[in-house]
């Protein structure tokens, strides 16, 4: 029983925790074994919360014989990126500069995941506050993909993806701020999703660019997805920048899962030079399965999508090189060089020279300059004017079609190691995923098969409107549930990674 | 540069105009912090009144205090200014131990309210000081250097930091330069402060204590030579914490770029420390190597849109105005120009305004307050305000000397009391037996025996030197302890004598 617990989708989980066909403690032991036994190989996570999981499943299962309402995920096993704060728990986000750090408050996300009885097992591997994708940039190493443990798990989000992928959690929290959710989704061959920007609580997630940051569900089923994305979701008054209105209906879109008589726009710019011909074959196949499931598809262009990439390592660079500022050794986390002789600046200074990275100090770099007074219009300021243009780009397509698509992410996943020397090279793995982050938009990547030169996994991105989540919901799970029938189950029953 | 090279105020004023400008902070007096539901409490133990989001733990988030700008809005509309009907924060970027997210949460380019004014009128000659912005910010914590001698993080051993004041709410009132004023200057710098702070506090948006700190300025000034058609380089003293040090630090600066610019250098353009105990001030940091503060727009806060309704609605409920009040008091009460002033400026026309209110006279009310209390309060030094004496029982006063129970000797022994905790006016008047002694039987004795006790001064008035009955009326009084009607005696004195 225990091993066919942990390959059950969340509804299954909870549905057989509320029917009273398992427990949740059962549930939470079984994803805490396959925790030991395989994440020496994965290293999803940085931190396993055994005995606080087993509590709270208890508090579950107690609720259930007491015949207490359960919400839709009571139960349901998560693995938790370790950017948002938890009470119980470390949040390191990935650097040394916070290593030990236990905040004083849960974020609104965990919170809400408490709330809904779900079980957090906890805290995943990351990208050093969130930049990168790969993984690669953690401070504690780098976390493997389940489909090869040589090649990375994509990032920033990928210890979640990579939990999910290897069966050690159904459910994933990540974020995503230029693709961080998407990307590694699509590299892991799982389900992740975007939430359109203020639909999902900042408050207690460590800010890499504000105006970007936004968590979301990475999931093995659309169902799922769309579950932890209600779960999450909605207004909250400790974040300003949270939209005050319903939640889309997600859960209700990813159960319709029909396409028929939508307008589908195939963006002209994601494709060509630096796109794996693997990954366009199989995006090409999709666009083909949509039309045939009654979708018509169109070719859009969305010509100032080219600059989203250098207007992305303007934006996020500018803010979070403010946004970083705070990690300075006066109050919590790393502190070196306080030696009764040190002035407060050379504290601050041998503390953050040696507790954050090299990307993350590049990033500083950058945004520092791009802010700086004579350069802020030329930088900043320009790319916030094409970032306007960008999103006119898409108000424009939004008009013909009801949502876009394209690969999610330009190729398969890469081998560890290979661009940790070329950032150009990481930063193009987001090249088809920062638009719509730019624009706050709503975005998922589901599964779309594997690359026949690599045998590995590639994603399909489905772009909508703020929220219009609902859509990408709609298309995903038509998608999904054409593909499982061509492939005779989930793409992920292919991977060859693991031994067990 | 040392104090001895000054050039004479009057002297550096024949060759220089002075040009001046005030930045002040005004800490507003809200429920909660600007951008966190923490209690504001002045005095609280150290670091108790924080939160994540004021101690800037990561992932916290800030969240606007509706009042906070109402308050500012407020402040914008007394001073005369055009309300933004969008505007948003801006983080100013920069490192320091007190700042506990390594920027402000404050404005720039975009303020909620610009382009005012405030009249203030110095020795009859009334000023229209410009108002270049009003923005809403949030405060720093604050440092404590210990060790070292100046009590300034050079040459501590060690500081500590008390983040209670961080995130309450801070409004920056911005003057434009304000040229013009010539020697008067520092007195209208005063002024300007005096009047702002009024205004302030008549809208109930801050305590206004520059002892505490919830009022704090900084001073601009620049020197011209007299007739050049541009203005000077201007220095900025920091943290000018009371009505006398304002104007201290514009005469010391004129005295002293006078100086400068005598000697042909030029005037370095930086802060400066101004230091209570000998009106001097000495240079800090130089704005030659000032800090690029990296300003962009808050990307955590929505922008601030204050719907035209909104703003009509805190127009309308505006109070009246210090000035406005000041002029309609004055025409009440029929008190000169120069009597009002002296109220202003000792802060007393509230409780003028009270003691009228409870019965006294507008003269009477004055003299008490400007008179025998002020100068209780001088001695204490605290304000009038802070005396331990209320309207209603100076205005008793006034009353037991107006009926003839008291005279002004015996009054100032009762408000003595009243100060001291004694009780009531009536009450110690009671305990104390103090009253006029007029009842004719008790004075005759007194007079009596006065004049039998002093033969030879009462041989002096016989002999018509009516002058000596002073003495007389005098030994009257010690024998009844101050207490005797002093008019009264002296007729019985002469009655008898002449």
């Amino acid at each position: 029983m225990t091993a066919e617990l942990t390959h059950l989708t969340a509804a299954e989980i909870a549905a057989a925790v509320a029917s009273g066909e398992t427990s949740a403690v059962e549930v939470t032991q079984a994803h805490l074994n396959r925790i030991v036994d395989i994440d020496p190989e994965v290293h999803a996570f940085l931190h396993v919360a055994g005995l606080d999981a087993l509590a709270a499943a208890e508090e579950v299962d107690r609720k259930r014989a007491a015949g207490e309402p359960l919400g839709p995920l009571a139960g349901v096993p998560l693995a938790l990126k370790d950017v948002l704060t938890t009470k119980d728990m470390p949040t390191t986000c990935g650097s040394k500069i916070l290593q030990g750090w236990r905040p004083p408050y849960d974020a609104t996300v965990t919170q809400r995941l408490r709330d809904a009885g779900v079980i957090i097992l906890g805290k995943t591997n990351m990208d050093e506050f969130a930049m990168g994708s790969s993984t690669e940039n953690s401070a504690y190493g780098p976390s493997h993909n389940p489909w090869d443990l040589s090649r990375v798990p994509g990032g920033s989000s990928g210890g979640s993806s990579a939990a999910v992928a290897s069966y050690e959690a159904p459910l994933g929290i990540g974020t995503d701020t230029g693709g961080s959710i998407r990307q590694p989704a699509a590299v892991c061959g799982i389900v992740g999703m975007k939430p359109t920007y203020g639909g999902s609580s900042r408050y207690g997630l460590v800010a890499f660019a504000s105006s970007l940051d936004t968590p979301g569900p990475l999931t093995r089923t659309v169902l799922d997805a769309a579950l932890l994305h209600e779960a999450i979701s909605g207004h909250d008054w400790r974040d300003s920048t949270s939209v005050n209105a319903p939640v889309p209906p997600v859960v209700a879109a990813a159960r319709q899962a029909d396409v028929s008589g939508l307008r589908i726009g195939v963006v002209a710019e994601f494709s060509g030079e630096g796109y794996q011909s693997g990954v366009m074959a199989r995006f090409n196949e999709t666009v083909e399965l949509l039309e045939s499931l009654g979708a018509k598809v169109v070719e859009v262009s969305c010509p100032h999508f080219t600059y989203a990439l250098p207007v992305y390592y303007l934006v996020s660079p500018s803010e979070c090189s403010s946004n970083l500022a705070r990690f300075d050794a006066m109050r919590y986390g790393l502190r070196l060089g306080d030696d009764g002789t040190a002035s407060a600046d050379e504290v601050m200074s041998i503390t953050r020279e040696a507790g954050f990275g090299p990307e993350v100090k590049r990033r500083i770099m950058l945004g520092t300059y791009a802010l700086s007074s004579g350069y802020y219009d030329a930088y900043y300021g320009k790319a916030q004017q094409v970032r306007t243009l960008i999103c006119r780009d898409f108000d424009a397509a939004f008009e013909q079609v009801d949502v876009l698509i394209s690969p999610t992410t330009p190729t398969t996943a890469f081998p560890i190691g290979e661009r940790v020397d070329d950032p150009m090279a990481m930063y193009l793995a987001d090249l088809c995923t920062i638009p719509s982050d730019l624009a706050g938009n709503a975005a998922l990547s589901v599964p779309a098969g594997l690359a026949p030169e690599d045998g590995l996994p590639v994603g399909l991105q489905i772009m909508a409107p703020a929220l219009a989540d609902d859509r990408c919901y709609r298309v995903g799970a038509a998608v999904e549930a054409a593909l499982e029938q061509r492939w005779g189950g989930p793409l992920l029953a292919q991977a060859k990674g693991l031994s067990r | 540069m040392s104090v001895t090279e000054l050039v004479g105020f009057d002297e550096a004023l024949s060759r220089y105009e002075p040009v001046i400008g005030l930045e002040t902070h005004v800490e507003l007096g809200t429920i909660t912090k600007m951008f966190c539901g923490c209690l504001i409490e002045f005095g609280a133990e150290p670091n108790t009144a924080v939160c994540p989001v004021c101690l800037g733990l990561p992932g916290s988030l800030p969240v606007a205090n509706r009042a906070a700008i109402e308050y500012t809005i407020k402040i914008g509309l007394a001073l005369n200014c055009t309300i933004a009907t969008w505007c948003r924060f801006a983080r100013k970027n920069y490192f320091y131990p007190d700042m506990p997210k390594n920027f402000q949460i404050s404005q720039y380019d975009e303020p909620l309210c610009v382009d005012g004014y405030l009249d203030v009128v110095v020795e009859g000659q009334s000023f229209r000081i410009g108002i270049e912005r009003v923005h809403l910010e949030e405060d720093t914590g604050k440092s404590l250097h210990v060790g070292g001698a100046t009590g300034r993080i050079h040459g501590a051993d060690y500081s500590l930091v008390d983040y209670n004041r961080a995130g309450i709410p801070l409004v920056e009132v911005v003057t434009k330069p304000i040229p013009g004023t010539g020697a008067l200057a520092p007195v209208v710098a005063r002024a300007y402060v005096t009047e702002l702070r009024d205004l302030l506090r008549s809208l109930g948006v801050s305590d206004v204590r520059m002892e505490e700190g919830s009022l704090r300025c900084d001073v601009n000034t620049s020197l011209a030579p007299v007739g050049a058609s541009e203005w000077g380089t201007r220095t900025e003293t920091k943290n000018v914490n009371s009505l006398r040090s304002i104007e201290r630090a514009v005469r010391f600066e004129i005295s002293r770029q006078a100086a400068v610019l005598d000697a042909g250098s030029r005037v370095i353009q930086e802060t400066r420390h101004f230091h209570e105990d000998n009106g001097a001030t000495t240079p800090g940091r130089s704005k030659e190597e000032a800090q690029d503060y990296r300003y962009f727009p808050e990307p955590d806060l929505v922008p601030i849109a204050p719907p035209a309704d909104w703003v009509e609605e805190l127009r309308a409920s505006l109070p009246e105005f210090p000035a406005a009040r000041r002029a309609r008091l004055q025409a009440d009460w029929g008190f000169s120009d120069q009597e009002m002033t002296w109220l202003a400026n000792a802060g007393a026309i509230d409780l003028v305004e009270q003691t009228i209110a409870a019965g006294a006279s507008p003269a009477d009310a004055r003299k008490w307050w400007l008179g025998e209390l002020a100068m209780h309060a001088n001695k204490a030094g605290v304000e009038l305000s802070e005396l331990t004496i209320t309207p209603a029982e100076v205005a008793r006063v006034a009353e037991l000397v107006k009926a003839g129970t008291l005279n002004d000797k015996l009054a100032r022994q009762l408000l003595e009391a009243v100060l001291a905790g004694e009780g009531s006016p009536d009450d110690i008047v009671a305990a104390r037996g103090l009253a006029i002694v007029s009842d004719e039987g008790a004075l005759t004795q007194a007079v009596d025996a006065a004049i039998a006790a002093n033969p030879d001064i009462a041989a002096k008035i016989r002999d018509g030197k009516l002058a000596a009955a002073g003495a007389l009326v005098g030994e009257v009084m010690k024998a009844t302890r101050g207490r005797a009607d002093a008019g009264r005696a002296r007729e019985l004195i002469l009655q008898r004598l002449t």
